[in-house]
């Protein structure tokens, strides 16, 4: 608890100045835009953090948000589906959306459980096998496109869509609302349930875990597959937010938000540290630092590094503090 | 060549280790050629010329055989490596030791033996006037312990002196110009090239039988629980093994470090691939490579790794008791959080864990506590037969009690206790039958009233029982 207590003040103090500084910030319309983004990382962050509590990594999702936005719009428009050659069956044609949307979250599934197979059975490293979906998502999604910007038009028929991404209900941005209701489920799974408590052993010792019984290769496909499933969400809403896609640059540097909420947020590169609550307060102050980066007038060619450097002063403070904690512990006990 | 025997933890490889300079002595002093020299650091075992081949090797796998040899100390030509200098000087080396291969070859593709007559190259090339070798031979096979024992010879007349620590007494019997014996940390006895019989070795090492501890009578039935057929395990995949544990008795395996208890073990409860064999339950087969499984059939194991493999020592003590049998206090996947509490506190107090409260870390305990713990864990899973590897290492005297107290207790209410122990004392004084194993088979089985030292040291260097 006591990181996710850290980086809420840091979360508060940065707001704290972002308001003195611009009193824009407080606004309405820039506090709801900042949650809809929110909203929108948070989600495939979660599926980012529970990997990373396994010990592993996954870097395929930028692309995959590429791959699955130019599918998405080739299937729901039909002025959009000029497919290459092996696909050219679906020319013309459009699908109702449901079975799109379907199509969409069950391919990213799939593209997770491929992952989850080679990482736990054919025994690569995560890194490696996710740094080649990176590659290969992108170079799929810019070939499928035709390296065509796609888009959904006035979104006839699917109107729906394109409200849950932009939309809000009660003055609340619906994707917020969609993050706030995974949070509290995927909280109770990760802090309430056995399986929860079998990602936390497995990441913190994978042997002492598979000698408990544990099936640990189960419970490491299974994060990849969730974060499969999280990205076609995540995906669809985000082709939606944007309501264009460039196969090229569409999704870039996403899967690193996401690891960077997560370990902003208290986990462990090393795993078997984590909690959802510090993914999202992890999530939300990426998004508040971006907004002050714009708000106020700092140059955006600098927001990277920005975001770098207090990511860094994060972790340096909390390992500087656990540091302090341990040879205090160890004084005592010396005593 | 001088042969140094004794039993499991007698101080041979303590004695080493203060002779290649890794450990400090607290009293004594060595001499070298008649002279007192001081031994405190590897450098200076090394300049003094002693080499060390340790029981494991110090080899690397992804650098060729000349690398190896001149590791951490290249020859070097205006800074850089000079490779020519470095293989004309290994061949040298591997010439002298008959070792026909080339310096050019990767250690990955070198055979285990192959790869200790590397490590005698490296001890050589450092000038050794006397090797010491501990036990060598423990992982190869009969062709190559002998190809490694024609090379000690031959070094033995190029007049190297060799200090050679094993626990294969037919080896000794072979090779040795002289017999030293430990016990205890002693000095246990001398046998000149004559005197040296495989009865004689085991007296010395042996020496005094142990005091029995007199304890009441276990209520041991005759239903078999847990049978073993044909088991083999990838330490030695020549070999198999058969035995059957009973209910409410307490079995030993026994045997020297490197016998394969540990394996088989490992291969019954699954964490291991056995090669072949079955393993049923009260007759019912329990499916091999499956942890989870045999976990669900009745059989846990308290691995020999009690810190990395038997516990989450960063966990607490309740996490890790409530670890493998979590799905009992959840309702739809969802933990129970206090009845999780109350389990994991009523166990803790009754097995005498002391620990300030049960959301302790495990890293805190000692170990007698730390291993109460493991057992804790598995005793919510309610088991049939509980295997335990070493139950007792690193752990003190008092809480050694305890766990024995707490075996019988268990075996008492009819679980099948299978224990794998080295230390003497404890395989006589706790175990209601042994199962003596040596080099990947058992050797025979002793019941209480055949129980000595001798006749299981006979047993564990591979004396088959009449």
């Amino acid at each position: 608890m006591r990181k996710e207590t850290g980086i809420f003040g840091l979360l508060v103090l940065m707001c704290l100045v972002t308001s003195l500084k611009s009193p824009h910030f407080l606004s309405a319309e820039n506090l709801q835009n900042t949650a809809r983004l929110i909203g929108l990382y948070g989600i495939f962050s979660i599926g980012a953090g529970m990997v990373i509590i396994t010990g592993g990594i996954d870097l395929s999702v930028g692309s995959m948000f590429a791959l699955l936005g130019v599918i998405l719009a080739m299937l729901l428009d039909p002025k959009e589906s000029n497919w290459p050659k092996f696909l050219s069956f679906l020319n013309g044609s459009h699908f109702a959306w449901p079975l799109v949307i379907l199509a969409i979250i069950g391919l990213g599934t799939l593209l997770g459980t491929f992952h989850g197979y080679l990482i736990t059975r054919v025994k690569l490293q995560p890194f490696i096998v996710t740094l080649c979906g990176l590659l290969f998502y992108r170079g799929m999604a810019r070939f499928v496109s035709d390296d065509n910007t796609k888009g959904f038009g006035d979104a006839k028929g699917f109107e729906i869509l394109q409200k849950a991404a932009t939309g809000m209900v009660f003055g609340v941005p619906i994707t917020f609302v969609l993050l706030v209701i995974l949070s509290v489920v995927m909280w109770v799974v990760l802090h309430r349930t056995v399986y929860g408590r079998h990602l936390f052993a497995v990441g913190r010792n994978e042997e002492a875990a598979r000698y408990s019984g544990i099936n640990t290769r189960r419970i490491i496909a299974s994060t990849y597959i969730l974060s499969g499933f999280l990205a076609g969400v995540a995906g669809i809403l985000i082709a939606f937010y944007t309501n264009s896609i460039s196969p090229s640059s569409h999704g870039n540097f996403y899967e690193l938000y996401g690891i960077a909420a997560a370990v902003l947020g208290g986990c462990s590169l090393r795993g078997g540290e984590g909690s959802i609550v510090g993914i999202v307060l992890g999530t939300i102050l990426l998004q508040v630092l971006q907004n002050l980066v714009n708000l106020l007038g700092i140059p955006s060619s600098l927001s990277f590094a920005v975001m770098g450097a207090v990511i860094l002063l994060g972790v340096l403070a909390d390992q500087l503090l656990t540091n302090r904690a341990k040879s205090a512990r160890t004084k005592t006990s010396a005593a | 060549m001088v042969a140094l025997i004794g039993e499991n933890g007698a101080g041979k490889s303590t004695l080493m280790k203060i002779l290649g300079g890794l450990v400090i002595p607290d009293v004594g002093e060595v001499l070298m050629e008649g002279q007192a020299v001081q031994l405190g650091s590897v450098n200076d075992a090394i300049s003094l010329g002693i080499g060390l081949i340790h029981q494991e090797l110090n080899t690397l796998d992804n650098i060729d055989v000349a690398g190896n040899v001149f590791l951490g100390r290249e020859p070097r030509k205006f800074g850089l490596l000079d490779r020519a200098t470095m293989r004309r000087d290994a061949e040298t080396l591997l010439a002298r030791l008959g070792l026909p291969i080339s310096v050019d070859t990767p250690l990955d593709r070198l055979s285990l033996a192959q790869k200790q007559m590397v490590e005698i190259a490296k001890a050589l090339s450092l000038n050794a006037k006397v090797l010491i070798m501990d036990e060598p031979t423990s992982s190869l096979t009969l062709t190559e312990t002998e190809q490694l024992l024609k090379i000690v010879e031959d070094l033995r007349t190029q007049g190297v002196g060799i200090v050679y620590i094993s626990h294969r007494l037919s080896e000794v019997i072979q090779i040795a110009d002289r017999v030293v014996a430990m016990r205890d940390g002693q000095n246990a006895g001398n046998l000149a090239k004559q005197e040296i019989t495989h009865d004689a070795m085991v007296r010395l090492m042996v020496g005094r039988d142990l005091e029995r501890t007199s304890r009441a009578p276990s209520n041991v039935t005759a239903k078999e629980c847990l049978q073993v057929r044909d088991l083999r395990t990838a330490r030695y995949p020549g070999k198999s093994v058969t035995f059957e544990a009973r209910a409410g008795e307490i079995l030993c395996l026994a045997g020297l470090v490197g016998a394969g208890r540990s394996e088989v073990v490992q291969a019954i409860f699954g964490t291991d691939p056995a090669l072949g064999g079955t393993v049923t339950l009260d007759g019912e087969p329990i499916p091999l490579g499956n942890p989870k499984k045999t976990i669900d059939a009745g059989v846990c194991l308290v691995p020999e790794d009690r810190r990395h493999v038997g516990l989450i020592v960063e966990w607490s003590v309740k996490t890790n008791i409530t670890l493998p049998g979590l799905e009992k206090f959840a309702h739809f996947g969802v933990v129970r959080q206090r009845e999780e509490l109350a389990a994991a506190s009523t166990q803790s107090k009754t097995l005498g864990v002391k620990t300030p409260t049960v959301e302790g870390l495990v890293a805190n305990l000692s170990g007698g506590n730390q291993q109460k713990v493991v057992v804790g864990k598995w005793m919510l899973q309610n088991p049939k037969v509980l295997i335990l590897d070493e139950p007792t290492r690193g752990v003190d005297v008092g809480a050694k009690a305890e766990i024995y107290e707490l075996m019988r207790h268990l075996a008492n209410q009819g679980v099948a206790i299978l224990m794998v122990s080295s230390d003497m004392e404890e395989v006589l004084g706790v175990s209601d039958r042994v199962a003596v194993m040596h080099e990947g088979a058992i050797t025979g089985v002793l019941n209480i009233d055949q129980f000595s030292e001798e006749a299981i040291m006979q047993l564990a260097v591979g004396k088959v029982a009449a």
